[in-house]
């Protein structure tokens, strides 16, 4: 006896109204290079300097803008930064770009005809200046990413004398960074397929409540972490266990290390006087 | 709200940077005791939680989504001066580990979204909780408030800045109610989110929303010599049979009153002028660009009813504020704790 079943239908399969961002999946620093062998700490300075360099370039000497430029390509290259993975790293910018455009449109002060549009002179400098540092800036901090495990920066934060504690939470909070965020996406595909048919404001009453359990689950963790490093002996904050000891990465920089990581932003300072030294007669 | 590079001139940045390292520096002696009970590893797996939290985007109006800032958040459940260490090191981590924000403009991030919604979120909480005599009932909506108050805050605060030492000349009006009002749309989002996550948390471990120990009957858990940690259920249950009659009578029939009274007459006593945006419309020229909105032809549209002159207001008011009450009420049903009186703890201490 045949039993007619109903059509099968493919489920609507509900929007995803809450999206969590996923990690890319490369990893760009585990390729070698000379930057790579860089100690970190050279590196975070190097990229900070470069980033305020970049900064204080005024708009008069905006050829150093171009410069700066050149130069942040030519270290990709010899670092081996891969191009794709960084045009997704710079999708953050997006934004301040839209808000970059949109200045001459809506800055106050004099204003000049653009072919049909009239467009504020101060916006445009200002856009422009705008979009300029912000995507050298950027620049600057990708190519520190690329070059630098996460634990090999905190370990630079401290060589660079931060805090010892911000040092301490620091290191926790990387060690334990994939593990939380797979859990957060891990309740995420389980909510997903437990089939959550529920309107907007159920969803998100759901997300929130797995968040609210994984903030218990993260904060049982650390207790269960602190009383097994108390239980092996560890010293604490004070006594100057800051954390594991990851790698032998954190060797001592050299002189050398330094001026060639300071090379960037002290080109571009020097590039900034040569052109304002030049305008002004 | 993460600043890129550039966006602030040299001056302000470093400006903003030497606030934000005193501060965070001012934190970390603060909180020393609590870190030092707890070890860095509680407050690394707090950073680390609010760092996964900010992951989560919501869409808050065609086209534009964001995403929750965690200030609010990290105090209810932490406490002040441990909120601004942890925001400060996910912040940190997002600049030079992810790229995301400008590494000259973290002192201004800081300071934006790690300080003045801490200290935001911090007031509002404190004042919310000791208004409601630290019910634990309350402790999700006072920590929804502060939430919702502590976002359009950090925004204005971004306008500030920007008029301070902006790369551009923008009208400063202008570039606040742009920033004030995506922000509040936002803030929303994340009065929701906060409400319902330390609801969350409140269920099942209460020792660990510190916002329900201010001003309230319920005590932390307590680090044994032997590191054990220790609940207090008889006090919590304590708490729980005075929070469960809920608002006082007088209390509500206070607030009433006082809601009937401001929403019904001294409305009437409202100024006509136009309002920020329509001066500043006015005077720049687009107001012509404004269009009614599209509820303009409801019967209560610009707080009166045609015809009825004051009485039309006053009628107005008090209908709004009856709409608004429910709405109020019903969003407090949502976000209860669901399980008060239900957790492992006191249902083991039960037998």
């Amino acid at each position: 006896m045949t039993v007619a079943h109903p059509p099968l239908t493919r489920p609507a399969s509900p929007p995803v109204v809450l999206s969590v961002r996923a990690t890319p999946a490369a990893r760009p620093w585990e390729r070698l290079s000379p930057v790579r062998r860089l100690p970190a700490q050279v590196k975070i300075v190097g990229a900070v300097g470069l980033a305020l360099a970049v900064v204080a370039v005024p708009a008069a000497a905006w050829p150093v803008h171009g410069l700066a430029a050149a130069l942040l390509v030519g270290v990709g290259v010899v670092a081996r930064v891969p191009v794709r993975w960084a045009l997704r790293r710079s999708l953050v910018e997006v934004p301040f770009v839209v808000f970059a455009l949109l200045m001459p449109f809506v800055a106050t002060g004099p204003r000049v005809g653009v072919g049909p549009l009239e467009l504020s002179v101060a916006g445009l400098q200002g856009g422009g200046l705008v979009l300029a540092r912000g995507t050298l800036g950027l620049g600057a901090a990708i190519l520190l990413v690329a070059t630098t495990p996460a634990h090999e920066i905190i370990e630079g934060f401290g060589r660079l004398r931060l805090p010892r504690t911000l040092v301490a939470v620091l290191t926790h909070m990387i060690r334990f960074l994939g593990i939380v965020t797979g859990d957060l996406h891990r309740q995420e595909v389980a909510r997903l397929a437990r089939g959550d048919r529920r309107g907007v404001a159920g969803r998100m009453a759901a997300t929130a409540a797995s968040a609210g359990h994984l903030f218990v689950r993260c904060y049982e963790r650390g207790e269960r972490q602190h009383l097994a490093m108390i239980a092996r002996g560890a010293p604490g904050i004070a006594r100057g266990a800051s954390g594991v000891a990851f790698s032998t990465a954190a060797a001592p920089a050299r002189a050398r290390d330094w001026l060639l990581a300071l090379a960037p932003a002290l080109l571009v300072a020097a590039a900034t006087v040569a052109l304002l030294g030049g305008v002004r007669p | 709200m993460h600043v890129p590079d550039g966006f602030l001139n040299a001056p302000t940045s470093i400006a903003t940077g030497v606030i934000s390292a005193a501060v965070v520096g001012l934190a970390l002696h603060r909180s020393r005791r609590e870190l030092a009970d707890a070890g860095p590893v509680r407050a690394g797996l707090t950073a680390c939680f609010i760092f996964a939290a900010q992951m989560v985007n919501f869409p808050v109006a065609a086209g534009t989504s964001g995403h929750l800032l965690g200030g609010a958040l990290a105090v209810a459940l932490v406490g002040p001066w441990t909120a601004v260490l942890v925001m400060a090191c996910v912040l940190l981590v997002q600049a030079f580990v992810f790229a995301d924000g400008g590494v000259t403009a973290l002192g201004t991030n800081i300071l934006l979204m790690g300080i003045v919604t801490v200290a935001v979120a911090a007031g509002v909480s404190a004042l919310v909780m000791r208004l409601v005599g630290g019910r634990r009932t309350a402790v999700p909506v006072a920590a929804g408030l502060a939430a919702f108050v502590s976002v359009p805050v950090a925004a204005a605060g971004f306008a500030v800045l920007y008029l301070i030492g902006g790369a551009a000349p923008i009208p400063g009006g202008m570039l606040a109610g742009a920033m004030v009002g995506t922000h509040l749309l936002i803030g929303i989002g994340e009065a929701l989110i906060t409400a319902a996550v330390v609801a969350a948390v409140l269920a099942r471990r209460p020792d660990l929303v510190r916002l329900a120990g201010v001003a309230g009957a319920t005590p932390q858990a307590t680090t044994a010599a032997d590191g054990s940690v220790v609940l207090d259920p008889t006090a919590a249950r304590a708490t729980d049979t005075s929070a469960s009659s809920g608002i006082g009578r007088r209390t509500l029939a206070v607030v009433l009153g006082a809601s009937a009274v401001v929403a019904g007459g001294i409305s009437l006593l409202a100024s006509s002028s136009p309002d920020g945006l329509e001066r500043v419309a006015g005077s720049l020229g687009f107001e012509s660009a404004a269009a009614d909105s599209p509820m303009a032809g409801s019967p209560l549209a610009d707080y009166g009813i045609a015809g009825l002159g004051a009485l039309g207001t006053t009628i107005a008011g008090l209908v709004g504020a009856a709409i608004t009450l429910g709405i109020g009420l019903l969003v407090a049903r949502l976000i209860r704790p669901r399980s008060v009186g239900a957790s492992p703890a006191e249902s083991t201490t039960a037998h």
